[in-house]
This record gives structure tokens, C-alpha cells and sequence, in this order.
């Protein structure tokens, strides 16, 4: 890979106050310049302006499922850009959002389950950047 | 009582034509009402000469009810009930005997009929039990569905309640997480704000826990109740100190207006509750410099305690939702207010104990008002 010197802009949407916190810490530990959302309506108005380098996004905001909606229109908008979901939902209810190959509904690139790990975060939005943070 | 009557499938299973030709006829205009339920079911009787043929049309329409002989040329009524039916629980079978064999009918019972008509038998009998199967029936289909749909229910909310209980402790985790690798140096100082936020959440927690308690001991019954006669105007004015401190930080006027000696048959803790809920909420979700009203009336026969506050208000659909458990209005104003979603489906179930109600009206922007009815 090689090292990209310009600033990586992300897109981070989390209704709560904390992870917002966490997450914009830990992104720019890695020296990434953040933009953050509070609910998938903010973030929608947000890429009407401006093409991040990334996003990563909560699931529940506003509803239950504002982060599979929001993903959906990044991706309608800028099919390129990586979506990283994050949710706490996966094992309290049961359910997986395992990416199944060829069953594509969900439109995140890759999902992490919360509390996010730096170490995590940063293999992740290299590997879907294609290049060092 | 509903007009249109059900119908319901009963087959009779026996070898004698006779038999066959007499319960249909008999049990064709039987109408049968179930008050309960409030509905009305007619029959839509078939005939089958032997069991082989009655087993083989069973995996298409089953019948609801069965007349089943229990003697029968081929495979015999007993070894149809015990091999087939007795597995299916939402077919009601009859046995049908001969007086000779009152042991059989017995047996039959064990292995999961609902009753026996002994042979020969009158139409008043047949109707009788028919009758008497058709509603064992249809209550025990009424049972089947409320079970499942508690069970949907309760998974429902241990789901929600897991994901409450899960975005705390995530929280807390990640803020440990970068203090464990030192994100922001050596420094103890500089993780302050982490620290002080962790053990907000913790208390958000700490507090989503004993509202469940509450919920459930006052869901379950369990909870010692004492009523006596309460002074009302009392009552609200300790809910109203207890909210001083956050009124105060949002600079609202607060006024109590409440009709001299106002007093209810009630328990103490529990109209607490009711009153510091509302009261609470009336502060929080306020504007700075916003006003909070409590007043306390009587009118019809009944206790009408209002709170109503200048706050961000509620639209119509979200007004629908509020008194369910867990449920909480993220919108940029009320994102950051700690709160578990519990307190007003606590309100809503302890108007209930007292036959009374909750309601709110509300306006977008303007503010809204909680109104509680409770019967003198
Ligand atoms: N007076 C009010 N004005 C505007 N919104 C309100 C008002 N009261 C309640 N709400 C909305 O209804 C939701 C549910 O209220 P409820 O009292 O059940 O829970 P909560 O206040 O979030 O938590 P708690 O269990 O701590 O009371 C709140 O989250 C808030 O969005
Ligand atoms: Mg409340």
C-alpha cells in the first residue's frame, strides 16, 4: 500500500453523544479530519455538500433502522465510498447481518459491532480506502 | 355480537350409513353462540364410511371437530385418536360408542377426546355435545393466540430491553478502551471527561434497572399496597421540589393551581410516581425560561390532575407511541436528556390500577399536557 499524505476526511453519524465522542477520538488518532451527524436526516443534508472519504455510521438513530436506510442512500450517491455500520444490535436481539455473498441488501461495506476498537476501525478503513492511515 | 357467523369444518367418521345421514341433517342448522368471544358459528358437516379415507383427506382442510366411531372396519377410531389426533390439539374429537363399552369411552378421554355421545344417541344429546366441543373450541383457539402473541410480546421487549442495557455498558467499555491505550497521553486529567461520562451512563443504567423494578412489581402484583386518604395538592407540591434544582437550571416559572382539600383513596408511592413522572418530564423536555402548570380538580366524579408544560411538544404520531415501554422522541432536542422510556408507561399502568387514564394534548413547538383521571 502506498501512503496517501492528504488529510482523510469521515463521515461519522452516531445519535449517541458518547460514541460520537469515542469514535471522533479514535479517528483522529489516526490523523483523519471528522464530520459528524447526529441523525441520518443531518447526515443526509451533510453529503449534499460534500463527499467524505468514508462514513461510519450507527444503525439505530432516529428509527430502528436509520443506518440501513442512510447506507443505502450514501451508496445511491456515491457508490464508491466505503460504509462502515456500526450496532450493538447484533446480539441482543438475536439477529446476525452477517454479509452474505450475492444476498447484498445491506448496503454497508462492512458491519462492526459496538463498542468499536480502535485497532479495528483503522485495519477496516484501510483495507476499504486501500491505502495507510 | 357479530352478524356474520363463522363456519367451522366437523367431520363424522362412521360406518353406519345411518349415522352419517342423521348428523349431518341434525347438526346442519345448528348455529351455536359463543358470548365470550361474542361470535357465532355454524357447521359445514362431511361424512367418511371408514378411517383410511377420513386420514387421507385430513392434511387438506382438517376438520375443527371430529365425531369419531370408535369402531370402525378398518384402522379403528381408538388408533386414529392416539396415532393422529391426539397430536393436533386444535382438532376437538368426540368419540362415538356403544353403552357396552363405557370403558373405551374412557380410555378415549385418556388418549385426548374431549368427549363421547354413547350409541344410540338423540338429537338433543348430539346437538348438546357438538355444542359443548364447538365452544371448547373456539376459546381454547381464542387462548392459543393470546399465548403467542404474549410471547411475541416478551421477546419483543427482552430485545429492546437487552439493546437499553447494551448501549451503556458499550459505552462505558469504549471509554475504557481508550483509557486503557492512553489515547490522550499519561495524564489522568485529560480522560476527566470520559470518566465523569461513564458514570453518567452507569447511573442511566442504574436507574433503567429500578424503573424495571417498579414496572414489574406493580405489573405483577406483588408490591404491598396501602390506601389512604392522600392530600393531592401536597403531594404535587413535593413533586415539584423534587424537580427544583433542573427547573431552576432552565429558569422555569412554576405554578401549582389546586382546589382546596382535594384528597384521594390512594397509595402513596404510587401516585408519587405517577406525579413525579410527569412532572419530571414537564421539566425536562421544557425551553429554557418555559413554564411548568400543575392543577388539581374534581370534576366528574373523578380526580383530574393536569401538568402542562411549554416545551417542544409532541406531533400526533409520536403522542401515540409515548406511553409504551422504552419509548423515547430523539429529536435534536431531546438527544441528550438521560431518560430510560419507562416513566410514562409506569404512569399509564399505575391510572389503570385505579381505573382512571392518562391522555395527552399537544402541539408541536408550543407544548404539551398530560391529563390524569382519577375516579373519586
Ligand atoms: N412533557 C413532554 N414534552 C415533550 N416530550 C415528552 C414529554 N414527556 C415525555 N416526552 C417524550 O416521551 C418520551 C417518553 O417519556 P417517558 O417519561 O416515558 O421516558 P423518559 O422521560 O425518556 O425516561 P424516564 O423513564 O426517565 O422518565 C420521552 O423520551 C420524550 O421524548
Ligand atoms: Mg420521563
Amino acid at each position: 500500500m502506498e501512503r496517501i499524505m492528504s488529510e482523510t476526511t469521515v463521515l461519522l453519524v452516531d445519535d449517541d453523544a458518547d460514541f460520537l465522542l469515542q469514535g471522533r477520538l479514535q479517528l483522529e488518532q489516526l490523523g483523519c479530519r471528522v464530520i459528524e451527524a447526529r441523525s441520518r436526516r443531518e447526515a443526509v443534508s451533510i453529503l449534499e455538500g460534500t463527499r467524505p472519504d468514508a462514513a461510519v455510521i450507527d444503525l439505530m438513530m432516529e428509527d430502528p433502522d436509520a443506518g440501513f436506510t442512510l447506507a443505502y442512500q450514501i451508496k445511491g450517491r456515491y457508490p464508491d465510498l466505503p460504509v462502515i455500520m456500526t450496532t450493538a444490535v447484533t446480539s441482543a436481539t438475536g439477529l446476525t447481518f452477517e454479509k452474505v455473498p450475492g444476498e447484498d441488501w445491506i448496503r454497508a461495506d462492512v458491519i462492526l459491532s459496538k463498542p468499536v476498537r480502535a485497532a479495528q476501525l483503522k485495519a477496516e478503513l484501510e483495507r476499504l480506502l486501500g491505502h495507510v492511515l | 355480537m357479530s352478524s356474520e357467523p363463522e363456519t367451522l369444518r366437523l367431520a363424522v367418521v362412521d360406518d353406519e350409513l345411518g349415522i352419517r345421514l342423521g348428523v349431518t341433517s341434525i347438526l346442519s342448522d345448528v348455529t351455536v353462540e359463543i358470548p365470550e368471544v361474542g361470535s357465532r358459528v355454524r357447521l359445514q358437516v362431511s361424512s367418511w364410511a371408514d378411517g383410511e379415507s377420513f386420514l387421507a383427506a385430513l392434511d387438506g382442510t382438517a376438520p375443527q371437530v371430529v365425531l369419531l366411531d370408535s369402531k370402525l372396519p378398518g384402522i379403528g377410531g381408538m388408533e386414529i385418536l392416539e396415532g393422529t389426533l391426539s397430536g393436533r390439539p386444535e382438532v376437538v374429537t368426540i368419540m362415538i360408542t356403544a353403552y357396552a363399552t363405557l370403558e373405551s369411552a374412557v380410555r378415549a378421554t385418556k388418549l385426548g377426546a374431549y368427549d363421547f355421545l354413547a350409541k344410540p344417541f338423540t338429537p338433543e344429546e348430539l346437538r348438546v355435545t357438538v355444542r359443548k366441543a364447538i365452544h371448547h373450541h373456539v376459546l381454547a383457539a381464542q387462548a392459543r393466540r393470546l399465548m403467542e402473541e404474549n410471547r411475541r410480546v416478551r421477546f419483543q421487549f427482552i430485545s429492546v430491553l437487552a439493546h437499553e442495557l447494551k448501549s451503556p455498558i458499550n459505552a462505558v467499555d469504549g471509554y475504557l478502551d481508550l483509557i486503557r491505550n492512553r489515547l490522550l497521553g499519561d495524564e489522568l486529567a485529560a480522560y476527566g471527561d470520559m470518566i465523569e461520562r461513564s458514570s453518567l451512563r452507569i447511573g442511566g443504567m442504574r436507574k433503567l434497572i429500578n424503573d424495571l423494578l417498579d414496572l414489574t412489581r406493580i405489573e405483577s402484583g406483588q408490591r404491598v399496597r396501602t390506601l389512604e386518604p392522600l392530600e393531592l395538592a401536597e403531594l404535587a407540591r413535593a413533586a415539584l421540589e423534587g424537580q427544583e434544582t433542573a427547573s431552576r437550571a432552565l429558569d422555569l416559572a412554576v405554578t401549582l393551581e389546586a382546589e382546596p382539600g382535594l384528597t384521594l383513596q390512594a397509595d402513596r408511592m404510587e401516585l408519587e410516581m405517577i406525579l413525579n413522572n410527569l412532572v419530571s418530564n414537564a421539566v425536562k423536555y421544557n425551553r429554557p425560561g418555559g413554564r411548568v402548570t400543575v392543577r388539581l380538580a374534581r370534576r366528574d366524579g373523578a380526580v383530574e390532575l393536569e401538568v402542562a408544560d411549554t416545551g417542544w411538544g409532541l406531533s400526533r404520531d409520536e403522542a401515540d407511541r409515548l406511553f409504551s415501554d422504552f419509548v423515547r422522541i430523539k429529536n435534536d432536542h431531546t438527544r441528550d436528556i438521560p431518560g430510560s422510556g419507562l416513566g410514562l408507561s409506569l404512569v399509564k399502568k399505575l391510572c389503570a390500577l385505579y381505573g382512571g387514564s392518562v391522555t395527552v394534548e399537544s402541539e408541536p413547538t408550543v407544548g404539551s399536557t398530560f391529563r390524569v383521571r382519577l375516579p373519586l
